[in-house]
């Protein structure tokens, strides 16, 4: 039985300074695509405050209840940009789950796949590559397949999420570690690459694309060998001191001072990378919030920083229709909608349209369509009407996330539309033929 | 709550339609007011006759019946305030029917107010209620509270955009009021039913007009040293026969709040300004754009500007939607009077506010429909001390005790809810309230219909706080 718990403990909790700032005005409640779903308080922003604040003062239990709908919470951050009162919920809920990490005891089963994931996977490179390896021969022996066509997964209810596993690159991102990249033409800018965890070994393409459209506009790109995950899943599930080590390692990983910015393709990572503060907070024990400040302060979105620097490569015209869906952690996390806007339209022959509730959360959401795959697909099925009302022929977004989400609704709903982050689109236009 | 009563509910909506943990009451308990109660259980209706039914149970079991939207109202209009059932019609939110040639909608009460101007805007229609929640508040609350916004001076208030009604009333009957075309013949009981604060039955259906977009928009912001300028400039604009759309005021400490969030382009010096928009055909605008300037520059506005485009426009406009929020950023808790006065009294008004300000010492925001005399203090105080909550409600009081003194009323579009019952005597006789009553009772003989509200009553139960008692500088009957 889980224990029954009333209050947080001292570190890492919902702070009273951050949650006063809701004043239960509701203004954020149509924004949150969980309350949009099922439309009840426990399931929207200013619901799972108070809930936060009820367990603060010891009138609500840190139970079963408060676990399930902080749990259903997408980490979207949409409240956020629809807050008037300036609450920063993603700060909030990474603390609400700090505490559950702690004091909640979850099923066995749950316990063990969250101690793998997180604790004996994500950390280290070299073991994510290695099941890679292993998921690349199921998904190439024919053992897939077979799975499939037998109906095994559906029994064992796995048929939807077995879409939703990234299909693993053939050719992993790792000899590029370690390396430079020459900028085409005159030198105007030295940025160092963040690769990701798992983007090594699934997104290995995209990253490679995206040093390609970085060199082709003038910027000298470094690999750093020794980085690590963000910690962005970590962080998100609560996983703090995972979270935590994972930041060090990558303050040590990237010589702040040698680089114009750091770049991710990721928006995920790019809002983790942003707030290692938080992470590292000023009181923290060690000295290494300052690093942590001057490292965030270079952070950038590839297309932030693309925008920033003005596109100089030469396009050739793409004659496609395109949608863009902003991504939750560039748009609501980091603030950024125009510039992949102003990336795509600088495309010559390309038709732009915008799509309804572009920025409501395709069910993505880190591991959410894993962990809670059923409201994943209803928020999924909604996108993929809005994305198919343009009758666009791609749709773009920002994050690896997002691509895989989107990839698989676009299976599912049969829509046909190809996907792709805005990285890969200018990629096209700078190599695509005359 | 009686276990039948919980039963029959579940085997009507289902056991995902019915609430009634502790844990989830405590999160009906509040809406966006400062005042809290607690229901004994939350029903989600999908249908006009799970509405019907529900009426029958709660009648039966002889167990109040309250309805809420989004809860972002401002008077704990949304709350149980004697506990009983809250209807909550969050999942009763599709558009059943747009008709564009008669530019008319038929809804469901929990669309949401800005969803159903987007569902249109690709027809250049728009549903011209903007009360500044729009993007979360539902028809149904805005039918209730007869909601107005900002552009109210020029459109109305939500009852001038309500054509017909499907409401279960208190008794339990079904019934349809108005109709689809503009003057339906008999009493206007539409017109009764809208502002009826949910306590003459439960709004199931609703048939709205839609406004055509205007051909252009301008919207101008005029800064001033001194709120008597900018108070006379409002006065001189209707004397003139302008008719702005919209016409909105802000004061220096607001405008420097505001700004620091939002980063509109207000002026951090200056002591008052005015968002005026005026909408129409083309050249209309234009030539109301000019005298608008004239006389803003006639009386000594600093500087007048005109949004360039609808970036600019929008920027402008977050600035005034969001003061509320962006006030709140500075302490843990405020509260948002509501008070109208004729508009010739405001420079005399917001000196009493200063005044007030300063006895409790308490900080006060004042935010402006100006163009309709209706204003917002919003008084800022720590919800921790107990002394500052009363001070604030006290202050508050003493606001609305100004207002109805120099000719105006205790609420502009709040509601009275459960807030200011214990105000109405300042502007109605025992007279006017009987009156009142016997129409209550006729939609809602038993009182089961959200008890506690609007009325004033001997306390009830549901209440948290010990109100103050209102401090009277005069004696509440009105001549
Ligand atoms: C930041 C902020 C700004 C605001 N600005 C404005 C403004 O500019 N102008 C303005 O007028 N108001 C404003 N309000 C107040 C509030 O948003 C409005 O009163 C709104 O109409 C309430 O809608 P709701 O859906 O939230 O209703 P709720 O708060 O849920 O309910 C309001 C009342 O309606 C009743 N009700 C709800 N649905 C039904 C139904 N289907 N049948 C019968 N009764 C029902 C409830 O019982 C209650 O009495 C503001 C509020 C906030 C928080
Ligand atoms: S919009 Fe902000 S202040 Fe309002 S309820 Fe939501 S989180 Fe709270
Ligand atoms: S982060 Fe997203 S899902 Fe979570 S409360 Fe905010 S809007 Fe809702």
């Amino acid at each position: 039985m889980p224990a029954k718990t009333v209050g947080f403990t001292a570190i890492d909790k919902p702070e009273y300074a951050d949650y006063a700032r809701c004043v239960h005005c509701g203004l954020c409640l149509n924004h949150c695509p969980t309350y949009r779903l099922w439309h009840q308080e426990a399931d929207s922003p200013r619901g799972r405050i108070r809930q936060m604040e009820l367990v603060d003062q010891g009138q609500m239990e840190l139970g079963d209840a408060f676990v399930t709908h902080i749990d259903h919470c997408l980490d979207c951050r949409a409240c956020e940009t629809a807050c008037p009162s300036g609450v920063e919920y993603g700060r909030l809920v990474e603390a609400a789950r700090a505490q559950i990490e702690r004091q909640y005891k979850r099923p066995l089963f749950s316990r063990i796949a969250r101690d793998f994931v997180y604790r004996k996977l994500l950390p280290y490179p070299a073991r994510i590559a290695a099941a890679a390896r292993a998921l690349r021969i199921y998904q190439r022996s024919g053992l897939a397949a077979a799975a499939r066509s037998t109906g095994i997964l559906k029994v064992l209810g796995l048929s939807d999420r077995e879409r939703l596993i990234p299909r693993i690159d053939s050719r992993f991102f790792s000899s590029e570690m370690g390396q430079t990249f020459r900028a085409v033409g005159q030198r105007r800018a030295r940025v160092a690459f963040f690769a990701g965890c798992v983007a090594r070994v699934t997104f290995a393409e995209l990253n490679r694309a995206t040093i390609r459209v970085l060199q082709a506009n003038g910027s000298e790109v470094v690999v750093p060998q020794n980085q690590v995950c963000c910690g962005a899943l970590p962080a998100h599930a609560g996983v703090r001191d995972v979270a935590r080590d994972l930041a060090r390692k990558n303050l040590a990983a990237f010589p702040i001072d040698g680089f114009d910015a750091i770049i991710t393709n990721a928006a995920g990572c790019g809002s983790t990378l942003k707030e290692y503060t938080h992470l590292l907070p000023a009181n923290g024990s060690s000295g290494d919030h300052d690093r942590a400040m001057r490292f965030s302060a270079k952070v950038r979105d590839a297309t932030e920083f693309l925008d920033e620097l003005g596109l100089m490569a030469p396009l050739k015209p793409l004659l496609v229709r395109v949608t863009y869906q902003d991504s939750c952690h560039l748009a609501h996390g980091q603030k950024i909608r125009e510039a992949p806007r102003r990336l795509i339209r600088a495309i010559p022959g390309i038709e732009f349209v915008e799509m309804q509730q572009a920025d409501q959360c395709c069910g993505s959401a880190g591991v959410y369509n894993v962990t809670e795959t059923k409201a994943s697909l209803d928020l999924l099925a909604l996108k993929m009407d809005c994305a198919s009302e343009t009758h666009a022929q791609a749709i773009v977004t920002a994050n690896p996330g997002c691509i895989l989400q989107l990839r698989a609704g676009s299976q599912i709903h049969g829509t046909g539309q190809e996907v792709l982050h805005v990285v890969e689109l200018l990629d096209r236009a700078i190599a695509a033929p005359r | 709550m009686n276990p039948r009563l919980l039963r029959d509910l579940k085997k009507l909506l289902g056991a995902d339609g019915v609430l009634s943990e502790p844990e989830d009451l405590l999160l009906y308990e509040y809406d966006g007011s400062v005042e809290t109660a607690r229901p004994d259980c939350v029903v989600f209706p999908r249908s006009t006759a799970d509405v019907v039914e529900l009426f029958r149970l709660a009648n039966r079991h002889k167990t109040p019946l309250v309805g809420r939207g989004a809860g972002t109202g401002l008077s704990g209009g949304a709350l149980a305030r004697q506990g009983g059932i809250i209807t909550s019609f969050a999942r009763m939110n599709r558009i059943l029917a747009i008709d564009i040639e008669n530019q008319r909608a038929v809804v469901q009460p929990g669309v949401v107010n800005s969803d159903l101007s987007a569902a249109v805007a690709h027809l250049g229609l728009h549903f011209a209620p903007d009360p500044s929640s729009q993007k979360a508040c539902t028809i149904g609350g805005n039918v209730s509270e007869n909601s107005g916004g900002p552009h109210t001076l020029a459109y109305g208030v939500t009852t001038n955009h309500v054509l017909a009604l499907e409401a279960v009333l208190g008794t339990g009957e079904l019934v349809r009021f108005g109709s689809a075309a503009l003057d339906s013949p008999g009493y206007d009981l539409t017109g009764i039913f809208v502002g009826s604060e949910g306590t003459f039955g439960l709004v199931t259906e609703i048939t709205v007009k839609l406004i055509r977009l205007p051909e252009a928009v301008k919207t101008l912001l005029a800064i001033y040293n001194s709120v008597n300028d900018a108070t006379e400039t409002v006065a001189e604009i209707t004397a003139r026969g302008i008719t702005p759309s919209a016409c909105e005021m802000l004061d220096g400490w607001t405008i420097r709040a505001v700004e620091e969030y939002v980063h509109a382009g207000f002026p951090l010096d200056a002591t008052a300004i005015l968002l005026i928009e005026v909408d129409g055909l083309l050249e209309e605008v234009e030539d109301a754009l000019l005298h608008v300037k004239e006389v803003c520059t006639m009386h000594r506005a600093r500087e007048v500007r005109v949004a360039r485009d609808e970036r600019e426009r929008e920027l402008l406009w977050k600035g005034r939607k969001n003061a509320f929020g962006a006030v709140g950023r500075i302490a843990p808790s405020y509260y948002t009077q509501d008070g109208v006065i004729p508009r010739s009294k405001l420079p005399a008004t917001l000196r009493r506010v200063g005044e007030v300000s300063r006895k409790y010492g308490l900080q006060i925001g004042n935010v402006f429909h100006a163009g309709d005399g209706n204003l917002h203090p919003i008084i800022l105080f720590d919800e921790r001390d107990e002394r500052q909550f009363r001070d604030a409600v006290r202050a508050a009081d003493e606001i609305i005790d100004f207002c109805v003194h120099v000719g105006g009323a205790i609420t502009g579009e709040h509601g009275v809810g459960m807030e200011k019952d214990r105000l109405m005597p300042l502007i109605f006789t025992e007279t006017d309230l009987d009156l009142m009553k016997q129409v209550h009772d006729v939609f809602n003989p038993a009182g089961l219909l959200n008890p506690g509200k609007i009325f004033p009553t001997s306390k009830g139960c549901g209440e948290i706080y010990v109100r103050p008692q209102p401090q009277l500088s005069s004696p509440p009957a009105r001549a």
